[in-house]
């Protein structure tokens, strides 16, 4: 018995090796879980069962930072995946790792593989494209933020369920009437750098940091003490002083406090959509995020957050084939198309917008191209077409620090800026002084 | 009479002691000199670029207000975790020790949950005071208690002094409980018959034979609270808001792993390592020599 099952498992062996023979597999750590690893996992049958030279095998290694340090440990060992999914706070990271990763435009170019860089929506390509021009990597998910509003609690507090605050003062004419209608949380917000300091100063055509944002170098300082932003973080600070803003946490615990009817209104990821979709038990809408009137030629544009697909250096030319290979799949408009409607993350080209409003999605589901439409509002500036800041996951948790502050009611906005600041450069200085070899 | 075992062989005991001494060396020492040795490198994520920094990771912390702010959480929280969690399980040991029906059922539901992972405990205490679904959450606000750790720190600081002193509160009472068992009746009689009250009797006669347990507990628990609550803190605040929660050791693990940022989290472990020395080095050379054995 013992060694009939011994000799079947030697043979099952045999047979695996064989078929490995015969198959490149190429791996995929990813950070999808749940229904949206679902997708992920679907996205890869389908190619697998387009052809059959290559495997892609993708495996959830959990949250985007827990997935990357896997990956950086993996790399250190020497087994990193083929393909590596980064958030985009932790782009700068990979793109200075130069022997660790190798660009998407030369994966392409290497495999003879079609790849127009242009095709994507300039917000999206930019943030992943090198100041000279080539792409490092391969957009995946990308997402914003958006504005949702609770139509029922508008109704109920006497204000126009249709018309959404668009500026910061409506916003606050709103808060108070709806506070005066008994709402408990009014406004909340989910990712409080991303929405108040990145895609603030996108939105409003001002600088997070220098050199382009850190886009055309290193050697980049934050810029968000301006008296703008100094302004935009005092206003939050009274309003959660008056009671008229919640502060819900540095991730997105915000969405399921607007999901619940708690609060009335909400800026988040456009990834929320679809959780709200399914539990908010009242009519609701999403909208552009709000903007100060005074300020000249805002609104511009809101800057990505979600995801790229990174290629790890040190394998074989032929798995980089089909690397290349699946990328090209994956940019296949009907491909985006399904997986921008299914998700709730932007289509990432334009012809798969294109393919989208054809197919008549988005007259189906108004609110769904808010997104897109808000990313590509005006073409982007040096200051909004997105951002690269060396160690940001640190970065963003020292602004994040700083504003908590703030909101707190402890510290007043000018001097939680500038310690930002302050801290944040220290955090850039010593990633140019590792990287600059 | 002393029993002593004297070995004849020359080897057999460097030989029975070999294993301990080898996990030691791979699981301490090695680590150990290693987190030294990154602690003087300036380092990239990957690994790729390296570069010696010398003391440059060390006066980076120490010019750092945040790290010094760690220090005085640090000290707060494990101060606070450990006297609470002593003092709570002294008092449950003493009322359990006089229990005399169900004493059983009592013990077995006050060891429980020290069978609870921190991590699991944390997230059970986040649950309770979640601040917009919690259950306490919801009986604080009908006291008119404005309960949102996401935001007031103090607040954060009280939820994780909570969830890490009740996850030890089990340990310290079965060292307790095995204490006051081994204290002799007849001393209790005795000074019950001269007319001692209970309290009395507790601060003159158990707790100074109770003093050896104490200390130990002492020790083990700020040890604890230094090291151990790290579970609690992920899985409930994360060291925030604006750092409140930050203790040092999660401070390490936050800048090393999701921060890849190696040298300086080398640094702070060297640091910490020093702390824990000269701690025990203190507790050892005064405090224990209050101590009655």
């Amino acid at each position: 018995m013992m060694r009939k099952s011994f000799v079947a498992a030697i043979a099952l062996l045999a047979w695996c090796a064989g078929a490995a023979h015969a198959q490149t597999e190429i791996q995929w750590w990813h950070s999808m879980g749940g229904a949206l690893g679902d997708k992920v996992n679907e996205l890869a049958a389908k190619f697998n069962a387009s052809q059959s030279a290559y495997k892609v095998v993708p495996v959830f290694k959990g949250s985007y930072p827990e997935s990357m340090t896997a990956a950086i440990a993996a790399f250190r060992a020497g087994n990193a995946p083929h393909i590596l999914q980064v958030f985009e706070v932790g782009t700068a990271t990979m793109m200075a790792a130069k022997g660790a990763v190798v660009p998407v435009a030369k994966i392409m170019k290497d495999a003879d593989e079609p790849f127009n860089p242009k095709a994507y929506l300039p917000t999206v390509a930019g943030y992943y494209t090198d100041s000279r021009g080539n792409m490092l990597s391969f957009p995946f998910n990308s997402s914003t933020v958006v504005f949702y509003v609770n139509k029922d609690a508008f109704k109920k507090a006497g204000l126009d369920p249709n018309k959404a605050p668009r500026t910061w003062k409506e916003l606050l004419a709103a808060a108070e009437k709806l506070k005066a209608a008994g709402q408990q949380c009014v406004y909340t917000t989910g990712w409080p750098a991303w929405m108040h300091i990145e895609n603030f100063s996108a939105w409003h055509n001002v600088p997070i940091g220098t050199r382009e944002n850190g886009m055309a170098g290193t050697d980049t300082e934050f810029r968000i003490n301006s008296p703008l932003h100094v302004r935009h973080l005092t206003m939050l600070g009274d309003m959660a002083k008056k009671g008229l803003f919640t502060y819900a946490g540095r991730t997105n615990q915000a969405e399921a406090k607007f999901a619940s009817g708690e609060c009335a209104m909400l800026t988040s990821s456009t990834g929320a959509q679809a959780n709200i979709r399914r539990s908010a038990k009242f009519d609701w809408s999403v909208n552009f995020i709000p903007y100060h009137d005074h300020v000249p030629g805002a609104p511009q544009n809101s800057i990505i957050g979600g995801a790229s697909l990174w290629v790890m250096g040190g394998k074989t030319n032929n798995a980089y084939k089909g690397v290349a290979k699946f990328f090209s799949f994956l940019s296949k408009p009907e491909v985006q198309m399904d997986w921008h409607t299914s998700t709730g993350y932007v289509p990432i080209t334009m012809a798969a917008y294109a393919l989208t409003r054809k197919s008549g999605f988005y007259d189906k589901n108004p609110g769904a191209d808010v997104a897109i439409k808000q990313l590509t509002y005006k073409p982007p500036t040096a200051n909004s077409k997105g951002l690269r800041f060396g160690n940001y996951v640190q970065g963003r948790e020292v602004i994040e620090e700083e504003m908590e502050g703030v909101f707190a009611g402890k510290k007043d906005a000018k001097s939680a800026l500038d310690e930002a600041v302050k801290r944040g450069n220290e955090i850039l200085r010593k990633f140019q002084a590792a990287n600059k070899g | 009479m002393e029993k002593r075992v004297v070995f004849r062989s020359a080897w057999l005991p460097y030989a029975l002691v070999a294993p301990q001494i080898a996990v030691t060396l791979v699981f301490f020492f090695w680590p150990a000199a290693q987190a030294v040795y990154y602690s003087f490198l300036l380092q990239d994520a990957f690994g790729l670029n390296t570069q010696f920094v010398g003391l440059r990771n060390f006066t980076d912390l120490f010019t750092d207000s945040h790290y010094l702010d760690s220090f005085k959480v640090t000290a707060l929280f494990s101060v606070v975790v450990a006297a609470s969690g002593i003092a709570v399980s002294l008092l449950l040991a003493t009322m359990a020790d006089r229990v005399v029906r169900g004493a059983f059922a009592y013990k077995t539901l006050l060891i429980w949950p020290y069978a609870v992972a921190p991590a699991i405990a944390g997230v059970l205490w986040a649950f309770l005071f979640a601040p917009s679904i919690g259950i306490i959450t919801y009986f604080l606000r009908r006291f008119g208690v404005d309960w949102n750790w996401i935001i007031d720190g103090d607040q954060a600081m009280l939820l994780v002094v909570i969830a890490a002193t009740w996850k030890q509160i089990s340990y310290n009472f079965l060292f307790f409980l095995a204490g006051l068992q081994s204290i002799p009746r007849s001393l209790i009689e005795a000074a019950a018959i001269d007319g001692a009250t209970p309290t009395r009797r507790f601060w003159t006669i158990i707790f100074p034979l109770l003093s050896p347990t104490t200390f130990f507990l002492l020790v083990v628990n700020i040890v604890y609270a230094f090291f151990d609550t790290f579970g609690v803190i992920d899985a409930t605040t994360q060291g925030g808001p604006a750092g409140a929660t930050q203790i040092l050791v999660y401070k390490v693990y936050y800048d090393g792993v999701k921060a890849a940022d190696l040298g300086s989290s080398s640094a702070q472990s060297v640091i910490l390592m020093f702390i824990v020395v000269a701690l025990t080095v203190v507790q050892f050379r005064f405090v224990e020599r209050k101590v009655q054995y």
